[in-house]
């Protein structure tokens, strides 16, 4: 390391004057084959909603590729974008349309179940925080997944996993509190 | 073929080289009472470490499609010019091993000369200017250079405590090329006497404020036009060894 890293501050309260997109919680256009909606509501230490906050997701398609060259198994070849952008409305809900990835092989052993890598930013959050939604239906895998394993108390575990409501999957995102999301040190 | 993660195909191991951690020293805590609205929205739980794996070392890579022709000018970007003080804002996005970084997304936005966002909760009395949006964006080049033309937006007043006032700053939305470097951040102008008083800037470990200070630079200054102000933004870098798969070395 040779140079200092660039401190992080606060997207503040204003930040969709510039960074929404209208295309940016479509991770896969609407007639796509297993398309899902995944969302839910960012809240706060008292339970209220965060009316400020931008969430963003990253994931492998559903054939466990990135849309990017550093996977050394090669890179997606779908046209998936694999990322995800919503910010909050007012009564702090945003919601992503993606498709469930596939497991992935860690390279430190083990497989990795299904899951989107999220960042949660927000007014009043000096810096990202990170988490990640695993999915309902993976049971086995989530049971066997390296990093779920990392996370001892069960009920923090399950917190990770959204849970099936209707053709939906709702995933709330506590910032404090009993409910308390589990975040990572990245 | 069964559902289960010993049926399905992930995949051979593969050798995935991580990215640097976060230095100590340089970011500021979640937790920072100077800045109140950060009470009720920091996790009091400790973070759980998280190791670099596929999806990790990977991230979205943004880039052309998502700017157009004059997206860096936010000068441009409407029928006449903004009112204020023209600027020019240039650097480079590097990684802390010196190694530029090529073709990522720089957004930012900013309020205007007068201090106002254009955004329906900014409530401070100062003026909207029709012709300022606030909001550009470029993609790096080859060498991880950015630059941007805008007007220098103004300081304004917020709720934090009583006569709180931010300095004057543009906010930096950067990818990088993997999720670990995702970073957003705020550029400062030199020389702001606001700093002392700010808690956002304030709640960054004291010797790593000044990474986030601009300096005014004569070389990029465009004479009878606009006043240039340099700042580079330095993400993590690459581990050098990659993780051996243990079955490869046999």
């Amino acid at each position: 390391m040779t140079l200092p890293q660039t401190p992080s501050q606060t997207i503040g309260p204003f930040f969709a004057v510039g960074l929404p997109w209208p295309d940016g919680p479509d991770v896969v256009a609407e007639v796509t084959p297993g398309a899902v909606r995944i969302g839910g509501r960012v809240l706060d230490g008292a339970g209220d909603p965060v009316p400020d906050a931008l969430v963003e997701t990253w994931q492998a398609d559903p054939a466990g590729r990135f849309a990017h060259p550093d996977d050394p198994r090669g890179p997606s070849t779908s046209g998936f974008r694999g990322f995800g952008r919503c910010p909050t409305d007012a009564e702090g809900r945003w919601a992503v349309r993606t498709v469930k990835p596939s497991p992935l092989p860690a390279p430190d052993g083990g497989i990795e179940a299904p899951h989107l890598d999220v960042s949660v930013f927000a007014r009043g959050l000096l810096h990202r925080v990170v988490t990640r939604i695993y999915f309902p239906d993976e049971s086995d895998a989530n049971a066997a997944d390296p990093l779920l394993a990392s996370i001892t108390d069960p009920a923090a575990r399950a917190r990770l996993v959204a849970v099936a409501e209707g053709d939906r999957l709702r995933f709330d995102i506590h910032l404090q509190g009993d409910k308390e999301t589990p975040f990572f040190a990245i | 073929m069964s559902d289960t993660p010993q049926g399905r195909q992930a995949g051979p191991r593969p050798a995935v080289p991580g990215y640097h951690r976060e230095a100590p020293g340089t970011h500021p805590p979640l937790d920072f009472p100077d800045y109140r609205s950060t009470a009720l929205r920091h996790p009091r739980r400790p973070l759980v470490p998280l190791p670099h794996r596929l999806t990790e070392v990977t991230g979205p890579l943004l880039g052309e499609g998502r700017v157009a022709d004059g997206d860096h000018d936010l000068t441009v970007q409407h029928a006449g010019e903004p009112l204020g003080e023209r600027i020019l804002v240039a650097g480079r996005v590097l990684d802390d091993d010196g190694r530029p970084v090529p073709g990522t997304l720089v957004e930012i936005w900013q309020a205007n000369a007068g201090g106002r966002y254009r955004h329906d909760r900014d409530r401070h009395p100062a003026p909207l200017d029709p012709n300022f949006s606030g909001a550009g964006r470029c993609v790096t080049d080859s060498e991880g250079r950015f630059r941007f033309v805008t007007v220098k937006p103004g300081a304004y007043p917020w709720k934090n405590h009583p006569n709180a006032w931010r300095p004057a700053h543009i906010h930096f939305s950067v990818f990088g090329r993997a999720f670990t470097q995702r970073l957003i951040t705020q550029m400062y102008f030199p020389g702001d006497p606001l700093f002392p008083f700010d808690p956002i800037l304030s709640s960054v470990p004291e010797a790593a404020r000044e990474r986030l200070v601009s300096r005014l630079d004569m070389d990029l200054t465009m004479p009878e036009w606009a006043l240039g102000y340099r700042w580079d933004i330095v993400l993590r870098g690459r581990d050098a060894t990659p993780f051996e798969d243990e079955e490869d070395d046999g």
